[in-house]
Protein backbone atom coordinates (compact mmCIF):
# COMPACT_ATOMS: atom_id res chain seq x y z
CA UNK A 1 0.00 0.00 0.00
CA UNK A 2 1.46 3.19 -0.98
CA UNK A 3 1.31 6.41 1.40
CA UNK A 4 -1.50 8.63 -0.20
CA UNK A 5 -3.90 5.58 -0.39
CA UNK A 6 -2.58 4.68 2.82
CA UNK A 7 -3.69 8.49 3.74
CA UNK A 8 -7.14 8.37 1.98
CA UNK A 9 -7.88 5.51 3.74
CA UNK A 10 -7.34 6.48 7.45
CA UNK A 11 -9.50 10.24 6.55
CA UNK A 12 -12.41 7.84 5.26
CA UNK A 13 -12.13 6.00 8.71
CA UNK A 14 -12.29 9.25 10.53
CA UNK A 15 -15.07 10.93 8.82
CA UNK A 16 -17.65 8.23 10.00
CA UNK A 17 -16.39 8.65 13.38
CA UNK A 18 -17.84 10.83 16.13
CA UNK A 19 -15.58 13.70 16.67
CA UNK A 20 -15.07 13.99 20.70
CA UNK A 21 -12.76 17.25 20.76
CA UNK A 22 -12.67 19.92 18.10
CA UNK A 23 -10.03 22.91 18.72
CA UNK A 24 -10.64 25.74 16.40
CA UNK A 25 -8.37 28.37 16.02
CA UNK A 26 -7.45 28.77 19.94
CA UNK A 27 -5.50 31.72 21.03
CA UNK A 28 -4.38 32.78 24.33
CA UNK A 29 -1.45 35.28 25.39
CA UNK A 30 0.36 36.06 28.71
CA UNK A 31 0.62 39.53 28.74
CA UNK A 32 3.05 39.88 25.82
CA UNK A 33 3.93 36.08 25.59
CA UNK A 34 2.04 34.71 22.74
CA UNK A 35 2.17 31.33 23.40
CA UNK A 36 -1.12 29.44 21.03
CA UNK A 37 -1.94 31.59 18.22
CA UNK A 38 -4.72 29.64 16.51
CA UNK A 39 -4.26 26.11 17.14
CA UNK A 40 -6.75 23.46 15.61
CA UNK A 41 -7.20 19.93 17.02
CA UNK A 42 -9.61 17.13 16.06
CA UNK A 43 -10.21 14.38 18.22
CA UNK A 44 -12.03 11.14 17.15
CA UNK A 45 -14.00 8.44 19.16
CA UNK A 46 -11.29 5.92 20.13
CA UNK A 47 -8.55 7.37 18.81
CA UNK A 48 -4.74 7.98 20.35
CA UNK A 49 -3.52 11.36 19.19
CA UNK A 50 -0.75 12.04 20.43
CA UNK A 51 0.58 16.23 20.46
CA UNK A 52 4.45 17.32 20.60
CA UNK A 53 5.84 19.97 21.51
CA UNK A 54 8.78 21.75 22.74
CA UNK A 55 9.08 22.48 26.78
CA UNK A 56 7.15 25.63 26.81
CA UNK A 57 5.41 25.68 23.72
CA UNK A 58 1.77 25.73 25.77
CA UNK A 59 0.87 22.10 25.67
CA UNK A 60 -0.53 22.13 29.00
CA UNK A 61 -1.96 25.39 28.40
CA UNK A 62 -4.08 23.64 25.64
CA UNK A 63 -5.43 21.14 27.45
CA UNK A 64 -5.85 23.34 30.27
CA UNK A 65 -7.92 25.18 28.14
CA UNK A 66 -9.72 22.09 26.88
CA UNK A 67 -11.62 21.67 30.37
CA UNK A 68 -12.19 24.93 31.46
CA UNK A 69 -9.31 25.34 33.68
CA UNK A 70 -8.08 28.08 32.11
CA UNK A 71 -10.12 30.92 29.50
CA UNK A 72 -8.79 31.33 26.28
CA UNK A 73 -8.34 35.21 24.72
CA UNK A 74 -10.33 33.65 21.54
CA UNK A 75 -11.29 29.97 19.66
CA UNK A 76 -14.01 27.63 19.99
CA UNK A 77 -13.58 24.37 21.93
CA UNK A 78 -16.17 21.93 21.63
CA UNK A 79 -16.33 18.43 23.66
CA UNK A 80 -18.36 15.65 22.57
CA UNK A 81 -20.44 18.50 20.35
CA UNK A 82 -20.89 20.84 23.43
CA UNK A 83 -19.21 24.38 23.39
CA UNK A 84 -17.42 24.68 26.54
CA UNK A 85 -17.77 28.26 26.24
CA UNK A 86 -21.62 28.15 26.92
CA UNK A 87 -21.67 26.01 29.72
CA UNK A 88 -22.82 27.07 32.84
CA UNK A 89 -20.85 25.58 36.11
CA UNK A 90 -23.29 22.73 36.64
CA UNK A 91 -23.25 22.05 33.09
CA UNK A 92 -19.11 21.93 33.05
CA UNK A 93 -18.75 19.85 36.30
CA UNK A 94 -21.14 17.17 34.26
CA UNK A 95 -18.90 17.88 31.08
CA UNK A 96 -15.93 17.03 33.02
CA UNK A 97 -16.92 13.72 34.46
CA UNK A 98 -16.56 12.68 30.90
CA UNK A 99 -13.00 13.89 30.83
CA UNK A 100 -9.98 11.85 32.80
CA UNK A 101 -7.08 14.85 33.22
CA UNK A 102 -3.76 13.13 33.91
CA UNK A 103 -1.74 15.90 35.39
CA UNK A 104 1.52 16.20 34.87
CA UNK A 105 3.37 15.96 38.11
CA UNK A 106 0.18 13.43 39.27
CA UNK A 107 -1.17 16.12 41.46
CA UNK A 108 -2.72 13.60 44.23
CA UNK A 109 -3.80 14.87 47.23
CA UNK A 110 -1.24 15.18 49.75
CA UNK A 111 -2.69 15.16 53.03
CA UNK A 112 -4.68 12.21 51.86
CA UNK A 113 -4.45 8.79 51.51
CA UNK A 114 -4.82 7.01 48.23
CA UNK A 115 -7.90 5.79 49.22
CA UNK A 116 -9.18 9.93 50.22
CA UNK A 117 -7.49 10.24 46.48
CA UNK A 118 -9.53 7.78 44.56
CA UNK A 119 -13.24 8.60 46.71
CA UNK A 120 -12.58 12.48 46.16
CA UNK A 121 -14.04 12.49 42.78
CA UNK A 122 -17.10 10.60 44.00
CA UNK A 123 -17.94 13.07 46.46
CA UNK A 124 -19.82 15.08 43.30
CA UNK A 125 -20.55 12.53 41.36
CA UNK A 126 -21.78 9.03 42.81
CA UNK A 127 -24.75 10.19 41.28
CA UNK A 128 -23.41 9.18 37.92
CA UNK A 129 -23.34 4.98 39.04
CA UNK A 130 -26.66 4.99 40.15
CA UNK A 131 -28.59 5.61 44.28
CA UNK A 132 -26.66 2.44 45.92
CA UNK A 133 -23.25 2.09 44.90
CA UNK A 134 -20.50 1.16 46.91
CA UNK A 135 -17.71 3.30 47.04
CA UNK A 136 -15.17 1.25 48.27
CA UNK A 137 -15.91 -1.20 45.66
CA UNK A 138 -14.97 1.27 43.14
CA UNK A 139 -12.13 2.54 44.88
CA UNK A 140 -10.77 -1.36 45.29
CA UNK A 141 -11.23 -1.89 41.58
CA UNK A 142 -9.95 1.07 40.30
CA UNK A 143 -6.55 0.44 42.18
CA UNK A 144 -6.57 -3.65 40.81
CA UNK A 145 -6.72 -2.08 37.66
CA UNK A 146 -3.37 -0.04 38.24
CA UNK A 147 -1.73 -3.49 40.16
CA UNK A 148 -1.55 -1.41 43.67
CA UNK A 149 -4.20 -2.61 45.31
CA UNK A 150 -1.72 -2.48 48.56
CA UNK A 151 -1.55 0.76 48.71
CA UNK A 152 -4.79 1.75 49.21
CA UNK A 153 -4.14 2.81 53.05
CA UNK A 154 -0.66 4.82 52.12
CA UNK A 155 0.05 8.57 52.00
CA UNK A 156 1.31 9.50 48.13
CA UNK A 157 4.33 10.51 50.05
CA UNK A 158 5.15 6.85 50.47
CA UNK A 159 4.52 5.93 47.10
CA UNK A 160 7.50 6.31 44.09
CA UNK A 161 6.86 8.15 41.07
CA UNK A 162 5.97 5.51 39.26
CA UNK A 163 3.30 4.14 41.12
CA UNK A 164 1.82 8.08 42.29
CA UNK A 165 1.66 8.06 38.59
CA UNK A 166 -0.30 4.89 38.69
CA UNK A 167 -2.58 5.65 41.48
CA UNK A 168 -3.16 9.52 40.02
CA UNK A 169 -4.42 6.98 36.60
CA UNK A 170 -6.85 4.75 38.82
CA UNK A 171 -8.43 8.15 39.93
CA UNK A 172 -8.51 9.50 36.77
CA UNK A 173 -10.29 6.09 35.69
CA UNK A 174 -12.22 6.16 38.54
CA UNK A 175 -15.40 8.50 36.85
CA UNK A 176 -15.40 5.94 33.99
CA UNK A 177 -14.51 9.19 31.14
CA UNK A 178 -14.74 8.92 27.51
CA UNK A 179 -12.06 11.02 26.88
CA UNK A 180 -8.79 10.89 28.51
CA UNK A 181 -6.00 13.58 28.33
CA UNK A 182 -2.43 12.72 29.69
CA UNK A 183 -0.18 15.76 30.61
CA UNK A 184 3.02 13.59 29.73
CA UNK A 185 2.24 10.63 31.24
CA UNK A 186 5.94 9.50 31.34
CA UNK A 187 7.86 12.59 32.55
CA UNK A 188 10.45 12.25 35.24
CA UNK A 189 10.29 8.46 34.78
CA UNK A 190 12.73 5.68 33.95
CA UNK A 191 12.52 4.04 30.97
CA UNK A 192 10.91 0.79 32.69
CA UNK A 193 8.74 2.30 34.53
CA UNK A 194 7.37 4.75 31.62
CA UNK A 195 7.03 1.26 29.57
CA UNK A 196 5.17 -0.32 32.31
CA UNK A 197 2.84 3.39 32.20
CA UNK A 198 2.31 2.94 28.58
CA UNK A 199 1.19 -0.78 28.67
CA UNK A 200 -1.09 0.28 31.23
CA UNK A 201 -2.32 3.22 29.09
CA UNK A 202 -2.95 0.72 25.95
CA UNK A 203 -4.42 -1.82 28.20
CA UNK A 204 -7.06 0.96 29.74
CA UNK A 205 -7.77 2.08 26.12
CA UNK A 206 -8.67 -1.55 25.05
CA UNK A 207 -10.92 -2.05 28.24
CA UNK A 208 -12.63 1.24 28.39
CA UNK A 209 -12.75 1.63 24.83
CA UNK A 210 -11.75 5.80 25.94
CA UNK A 211 -10.61 8.60 23.40
CA UNK A 212 -7.08 9.78 24.21
CA UNK A 213 -5.40 12.72 24.04
CA UNK A 214 -1.70 11.92 25.13
CA UNK A 215 0.97 14.91 25.46
CA UNK A 216 4.77 13.68 25.79
CA UNK A 217 8.14 14.55 24.88
CA UNK A 218 8.88 11.19 24.91
CA UNK A 219 9.45 10.08 21.29
CA UNK A 220 9.37 6.39 22.10
CA UNK A 221 6.27 7.17 23.62
CA UNK A 222 4.79 8.42 20.70
CA UNK A 223 5.62 5.36 18.57
CA UNK A 224 4.34 3.20 20.71
CA UNK A 225 0.96 4.45 21.34
CA UNK A 226 -0.05 7.10 18.53
CA UNK A 227 -2.60 6.27 16.01
CA UNK A 228 -2.19 9.91 14.57
CA UNK A 229 0.02 13.02 15.32
CA UNK A 230 0.11 16.75 15.83
CA UNK A 231 2.97 18.79 16.78
CA UNK A 232 2.51 21.75 18.19
CA UNK A 233 5.38 24.42 16.86
CA UNK A 234 5.10 28.25 16.96
CA UNK A 235 1.54 28.29 19.01
CA UNK A 236 -0.34 26.38 16.04
CA UNK A 237 -0.91 22.63 15.02
CA UNK A 238 1.96 22.99 12.92
CA UNK A 239 1.78 19.47 11.32
CA UNK A 240 -0.25 16.23 11.30
CA UNK A 241 0.15 12.95 10.33
CA UNK A 242 0.70 9.46 11.44
CA UNK A 243 4.24 8.74 13.48
CA UNK A 244 6.01 7.36 10.13
CA UNK A 245 4.87 10.25 7.84
CA UNK A 246 6.19 12.75 10.00
CA UNK A 247 9.42 10.69 11.05
CA UNK A 248 10.05 11.03 7.28
CA UNK A 249 9.28 14.49 6.50
CA UNK A 250 11.80 16.68 5.47
CA UNK A 251 10.66 19.69 6.75
CA UNK A 252 13.46 20.90 9.54
CA UNK A 253 11.44 21.79 12.55
CA UNK A 254 9.70 18.39 12.45
CA UNK A 255 12.52 16.98 12.03
CA UNK A 256 14.18 17.99 15.21
CA UNK A 257 11.66 16.10 17.01
CA UNK A 258 12.74 12.47 15.90
CA UNK A 259 16.21 12.97 16.43
CA UNK B 1 12.62 47.04 42.01
CA UNK B 2 12.19 50.68 41.74
CA UNK B 3 10.15 52.18 44.77
CA UNK B 4 7.39 53.93 42.13
CA UNK B 5 7.34 49.99 41.03
CA UNK B 6 7.04 48.61 44.63
CA UNK B 7 3.83 51.10 45.55
CA UNK B 8 2.54 50.04 42.44
CA UNK B 9 2.76 46.31 43.02
CA UNK B 10 1.56 47.28 46.97
CA UNK B 11 -1.66 48.89 45.58
CA UNK B 12 -2.53 46.06 42.43
CA UNK B 13 -1.62 43.56 45.62
CA UNK B 14 -4.59 45.40 47.41
CA UNK B 15 -6.96 45.26 44.74
CA UNK B 16 -6.36 41.56 43.95
CA UNK B 17 -7.06 40.77 47.74
CA UNK B 18 -10.50 42.58 47.79
CA UNK B 19 -11.62 41.26 44.72
CA UNK B 20 -10.30 37.59 46.71
CA UNK B 21 -12.08 38.88 49.46
CA UNK B 22 -15.40 39.54 47.57
CA UNK B 23 -15.38 36.05 46.08
CA UNK B 24 -15.09 34.66 49.57
CA UNK B 25 -18.27 36.17 50.62
CA UNK B 26 -20.08 35.40 47.65
CA UNK B 27 -18.93 31.35 48.26
CA UNK B 28 -19.14 31.43 51.76
CA UNK B 29 -23.51 31.60 51.23
CA UNK B 30 -24.23 29.47 48.39
CA UNK B 31 -24.56 25.69 48.14
CA UNK B 32 -23.01 23.04 48.51
CA UNK B 33 -21.31 23.78 52.17
CA UNK B 34 -18.32 21.75 53.27
CA UNK B 35 -19.32 21.66 56.59
CA UNK B 36 -17.27 18.31 57.64
CA UNK B 37 -14.30 19.91 56.10
CA UNK B 38 -14.96 22.96 58.18
CA UNK B 39 -15.06 21.10 61.38
CA UNK B 40 -12.21 19.38 60.26
CA UNK B 41 -10.17 23.10 60.03
CA UNK B 42 -11.41 23.81 63.05
CA UNK B 43 -9.82 21.18 64.72
CA UNK B 44 -6.66 20.96 63.03
CA UNK B 45 -6.17 24.81 63.36
CA UNK B 46 -6.74 24.45 66.96
CA UNK B 47 -5.02 21.45 67.12
CA UNK B 48 -1.62 23.42 65.81
CA UNK B 49 -1.92 26.58 67.80
CA UNK B 50 -3.13 25.83 71.24
CA UNK B 51 -0.02 24.79 73.11
CA UNK B 52 1.65 28.31 71.15
CA UNK B 53 -1.01 29.78 72.43
CA UNK B 54 -1.03 28.82 76.12
CA UNK B 55 2.40 29.56 76.60
CA UNK B 56 2.61 32.87 74.88
CA UNK B 57 -0.07 33.76 77.11
CA UNK B 58 1.41 32.48 80.33
CA UNK B 59 4.43 34.35 79.85
CA UNK B 60 2.00 37.85 78.65
CA UNK B 61 0.85 37.46 82.15
CA UNK B 62 4.32 36.61 84.03
CA UNK B 63 6.25 39.40 82.23
CA UNK B 64 3.36 42.36 82.31
CA UNK B 65 3.13 41.72 85.85
CA UNK B 66 6.90 41.59 86.69
CA UNK B 67 7.38 44.71 84.92
CA UNK B 68 4.44 47.04 86.08
CA UNK B 69 4.98 45.74 89.84
CA UNK B 70 8.05 48.01 90.59
CA UNK B 71 6.37 51.28 89.30
CA UNK B 72 3.04 50.79 91.15
CA UNK B 73 5.22 50.04 94.45
CA UNK B 74 6.75 52.94 93.90
CA UNK B 75 3.61 54.85 94.26
CA UNK B 76 1.97 52.00 96.56
CA UNK B 77 -0.55 51.11 94.63
CA UNK B 78 0.15 47.28 94.31
CA UNK B 79 -3.59 46.47 95.14
CA UNK B 80 -4.01 47.90 91.86
CA UNK B 81 -2.37 45.44 90.26
CA UNK B 82 -5.06 42.90 89.03
CA UNK B 83 -7.00 45.84 87.66
CA UNK B 84 -3.98 47.26 85.52
CA UNK B 85 -2.68 43.89 84.18
CA UNK B 86 -6.30 42.49 83.63
CA UNK B 87 -7.54 45.81 81.47
CA UNK B 88 -4.15 46.17 79.32
CA UNK B 89 -4.02 42.04 78.30
CA UNK B 90 -8.11 42.03 77.82
CA UNK B 91 -8.10 44.94 76.12
CA UNK B 92 -5.02 45.14 73.88
CA UNK B 93 -2.28 42.50 74.95
CA UNK B 94 -3.61 39.54 74.76
CA UNK B 95 -5.84 39.74 71.74
CA UNK B 96 -2.62 41.12 69.53
CA UNK B 97 0.20 39.23 70.83
CA UNK B 98 -1.85 35.92 70.58
CA UNK B 99 -3.38 37.11 67.13
CA UNK B 100 0.38 37.74 66.33
CA UNK B 101 1.29 34.35 66.76
CA UNK B 102 -1.47 32.69 65.50
CA UNK B 103 -0.34 34.44 62.33
CA UNK B 104 2.85 33.01 62.17
CA UNK B 105 1.84 29.45 63.13
CA UNK B 106 -1.13 29.38 60.64
CA UNK B 107 -0.96 32.26 58.11
CA UNK B 108 2.28 30.43 57.11
CA UNK B 109 0.62 27.06 57.48
CA UNK B 110 -1.95 27.99 54.89
CA UNK B 111 -0.36 29.52 52.46
CA UNK B 112 2.31 26.71 52.38
CA UNK B 113 0.18 24.59 52.06
CA UNK B 114 -2.40 26.09 49.38
CA UNK B 115 0.77 26.82 48.01
CA UNK B 116 2.41 23.55 46.89
CA UNK B 117 -0.74 22.52 46.53
CA UNK B 118 -1.00 25.37 44.04
CA UNK B 119 2.07 24.47 41.77
CA UNK B 120 1.43 21.10 42.02
CA UNK B 121 -1.70 21.10 40.20
CA UNK B 122 -3.61 19.80 43.13
CA UNK B 123 -5.91 22.50 42.99
CA UNK B 124 -6.38 22.10 39.10
CA UNK B 125 -7.31 18.65 39.89
CA UNK B 126 -9.97 19.51 42.77
CA UNK B 127 -11.76 22.05 40.32
CA UNK B 128 -11.86 19.21 37.29
CA UNK B 129 -13.17 16.60 39.62
CA UNK B 130 -16.18 18.14 40.68
CA UNK B 131 -15.37 19.87 44.12
CA UNK B 132 -15.21 23.53 44.15
CA UNK B 133 -11.87 24.08 45.44
CA UNK B 134 -12.41 27.87 46.61
CA UNK B 135 -15.54 27.31 48.46
CA UNK B 136 -13.47 23.37 49.77
CA UNK B 137 -9.96 24.54 50.88
CA UNK B 138 -10.48 28.74 51.11
CA UNK B 139 -13.94 28.85 52.66
CA UNK B 140 -13.40 26.37 55.61
CA UNK B 141 -10.01 27.57 56.20
CA UNK B 142 -11.22 31.35 56.83
CA UNK B 143 -14.40 30.52 58.48
CA UNK B 144 -12.38 28.07 60.40
CA UNK B 145 -9.74 30.82 61.92
CA UNK B 146 -12.17 33.27 62.14
CA UNK B 147 -14.53 31.38 64.60
CA UNK B 148 -10.85 29.85 66.36
CA UNK B 149 -9.25 32.93 66.93
CA UNK B 150 -12.03 34.46 69.18
CA UNK B 151 -11.69 31.08 71.67
CA UNK B 152 -8.10 30.87 71.58
CA UNK B 153 -7.87 34.39 72.77
CA UNK B 154 -9.87 34.02 74.89
CA UNK B 155 -8.48 31.03 76.38
CA UNK B 156 -4.85 32.88 75.95
CA UNK B 157 -5.95 35.37 78.41
CA UNK B 158 -7.24 33.28 80.64
CA UNK B 159 -3.94 31.66 81.08
CA UNK B 160 -2.16 35.25 81.01
CA UNK B 161 -4.21 36.20 84.01
CA UNK B 162 -3.22 33.21 85.72
CA UNK B 163 0.43 33.59 85.25
CA UNK B 164 -0.15 36.75 86.24
CA UNK B 165 -1.71 35.53 89.65
CA UNK B 166 1.13 33.23 90.47
CA UNK B 167 3.80 35.91 90.60
CA UNK B 168 1.39 38.30 92.97
CA UNK B 169 0.67 35.32 94.39
CA UNK B 170 4.50 34.94 95.10
CA UNK B 171 5.08 38.21 96.01
CA UNK B 172 2.44 38.79 98.57
CA UNK B 173 -0.58 37.85 100.25
CA UNK B 174 -3.29 38.24 97.59
CA UNK B 175 -4.85 34.65 97.18
CA UNK B 176 -6.69 33.31 93.95
CA UNK B 177 -10.36 34.34 94.90
CA UNK B 178 -9.15 37.99 96.17
CA UNK B 179 -7.17 38.43 93.05
CA UNK B 180 -9.92 37.33 90.28
CA UNK B 181 -12.60 39.09 91.94
CA UNK B 182 -10.55 42.37 91.71
CA UNK B 183 -9.97 41.40 88.37
CA UNK B 184 -13.60 40.73 87.64
CA UNK B 185 -14.57 44.09 89.18
CA UNK B 186 -12.57 45.86 86.93
CA UNK B 187 -13.40 44.68 84.38
CA UNK B 188 -16.55 45.77 82.33
CA UNK B 189 -18.28 44.69 78.95
CA UNK B 190 -16.51 48.06 77.19
CA UNK B 191 -13.43 46.13 77.73
CA UNK B 192 -14.84 42.67 77.06
CA UNK B 193 -16.96 43.09 73.83
CA UNK B 194 -15.07 45.63 71.55
CA UNK B 195 -11.47 43.20 72.28
CA UNK B 196 -13.60 40.04 71.23
CA UNK B 197 -15.29 41.60 68.16
CA UNK B 198 -11.89 42.60 67.12
CA UNK B 199 -9.97 38.97 67.42
CA UNK B 200 -13.06 37.67 64.77
CA UNK B 201 -11.31 40.11 62.48
CA UNK B 202 -8.47 39.01 63.15
CA UNK B 203 -9.08 35.81 62.50
CA UNK B 204 -10.44 36.86 59.44
CA UNK B 205 -7.71 38.60 58.19
CA UNK B 206 -5.16 36.04 58.92
CA UNK B 207 -7.05 33.37 57.20
CA UNK B 208 -7.94 35.00 53.84
CA UNK B 209 -4.54 36.28 53.67
CA UNK B 210 -3.09 32.87 54.01
CA UNK B 211 -5.35 31.44 51.10
CA UNK B 212 -4.85 34.28 49.27
CA UNK B 213 -1.00 33.74 49.27
CA UNK B 214 -1.26 30.09 48.86
CA UNK B 215 -4.01 30.33 46.07
CA UNK B 216 -2.05 32.86 43.74
CA UNK B 217 1.21 31.49 44.70
CA UNK B 218 3.84 31.71 41.80
CA UNK B 219 5.34 28.52 40.07
CA UNK B 220 8.11 26.53 41.79
CA UNK B 221 9.38 25.65 45.44
CA UNK B 222 10.90 29.85 45.98
CA UNK B 223 6.68 30.71 44.85
CA UNK B 224 5.58 28.28 48.28
CA UNK B 225 8.36 29.95 50.26
CA UNK B 226 7.53 33.47 49.16
CA UNK B 227 3.69 32.81 49.88
CA UNK B 228 4.00 31.22 53.42
CA UNK B 229 6.58 34.07 54.10
CA UNK B 230 4.51 37.32 52.36
CA UNK B 231 1.12 35.48 54.33
CA UNK B 232 3.08 36.19 57.71
CA UNK B 233 4.60 39.05 56.97
CA UNK B 234 1.12 41.10 55.40
CA UNK B 235 -1.25 39.50 57.75
CA UNK B 236 0.45 40.79 60.59
CA UNK B 237 0.55 44.00 59.47
CA UNK B 238 -2.81 44.19 58.23
CA UNK B 239 -3.52 43.20 62.64
CA UNK B 240 -2.42 46.34 63.30
CA UNK B 241 -4.09 48.18 60.67
CA UNK B 242 -7.07 46.34 62.18
CA UNK B 243 -6.38 47.02 65.97
CA UNK B 244 -5.97 50.54 64.64
CA UNK B 245 -9.23 51.12 63.21
CA UNK B 246 -10.91 49.09 66.20
CA UNK B 247 -9.68 51.20 69.29
CA UNK B 248 -10.32 54.16 67.22
CA UNK B 249 -14.14 52.66 66.93
CA UNK B 250 -14.03 51.82 70.62
CA UNK B 251 -12.80 54.92 71.61
CA UNK B 252 -15.70 56.96 70.10
CA UNK B 253 -18.56 54.58 71.34
CA UNK B 254 -17.34 53.93 74.65
CA UNK B 255 -15.70 57.12 75.47
CA UNK B 256 -12.76 55.26 77.13
N1 LIG C 1 -0.60 30.98 34.56
C1 LIG C 1 0.35 31.43 33.72
N2 LIG C 1 0.73 32.71 33.77
C2 LIG C 1 1.68 33.18 32.94
N3 LIG C 1 2.30 32.45 32.01
C3 LIG C 1 1.97 31.15 31.90
C4 LIG C 1 0.98 30.57 32.76
N4 LIG C 1 0.85 29.28 32.42
C5 LIG C 1 1.73 29.06 31.44
N5 LIG C 1 2.40 30.17 31.10
C6 LIG C 1 3.40 30.29 30.05
O1 LIG C 1 2.91 29.67 28.90
C7 LIG C 1 3.94 28.98 28.23
C8 LIG C 1 3.52 27.57 27.95
O2 LIG C 1 3.40 26.86 29.16
P1 LIG C 1 2.98 25.35 29.21
O3 LIG C 1 2.96 24.96 30.63
O4 LIG C 1 1.74 25.14 28.43
O5 LIG C 1 4.18 24.61 28.47
P2 LIG C 1 4.29 23.09 28.07
O6 LIG C 1 4.23 23.03 26.61
O7 LIG C 1 3.28 22.29 28.82
O8 LIG C 1 5.75 22.77 28.58
P3 LIG C 1 6.29 21.50 29.38
O9 LIG C 1 6.56 20.49 28.37
O10 LIG C 1 7.50 21.99 30.03
O11 LIG C 1 5.22 21.11 30.36
C9 LIG C 1 5.18 29.11 29.07
O12 LIG C 1 6.00 30.09 28.49
C10 LIG C 1 4.68 29.57 30.41
O13 LIG C 1 5.61 30.44 30.98
MG1 LIG D 1 3.25 20.99 30.41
Amino acid sequence: MNQSQHIEKQSVKQTSRKLMLDIKDLRKSFGDTHVLNGFNLELYEGENLVIMGKSGSGKSVMIKCLVGLMQPDSGNIKVMGKDIATLNQIELDELRTEIGFLFQGSALYDSMTVRENLEFPLRRHKHKFGTNIDTSELVAEALENVGLAHTIDLMPEELSGGMKRRVALARTLILRPKIILYDEPTSGLDPITSKEIIELMRRIQKQYKTSSLIITHDVDCARVVSERMVLLVDGIDYAKGTFAELAASSDKKVKAFFK
Amino acid sequence: MSSSEKIKNFFTEIGELTYFTRRFFKEVITRPFEIKELLRQCYNIGNKSLLLVSVTGFIIGLVITLQTRPTLEEFGAESWMPSMVSISIIREIGPVIIALTFAGRIASGIGAELGSMKVTEQIDAMEVSGTNPFKYLVVTRVLATTLMLPLLVIIGDAIALYGSFIIEYSKGEVSFVLYFNKVFNSLEFGDLIPATIKTFFFGFAIGIVGCFKGYNCKKGTVGVGLAANSAVVFSSMLLFIIDFIAVFITDIFFEI
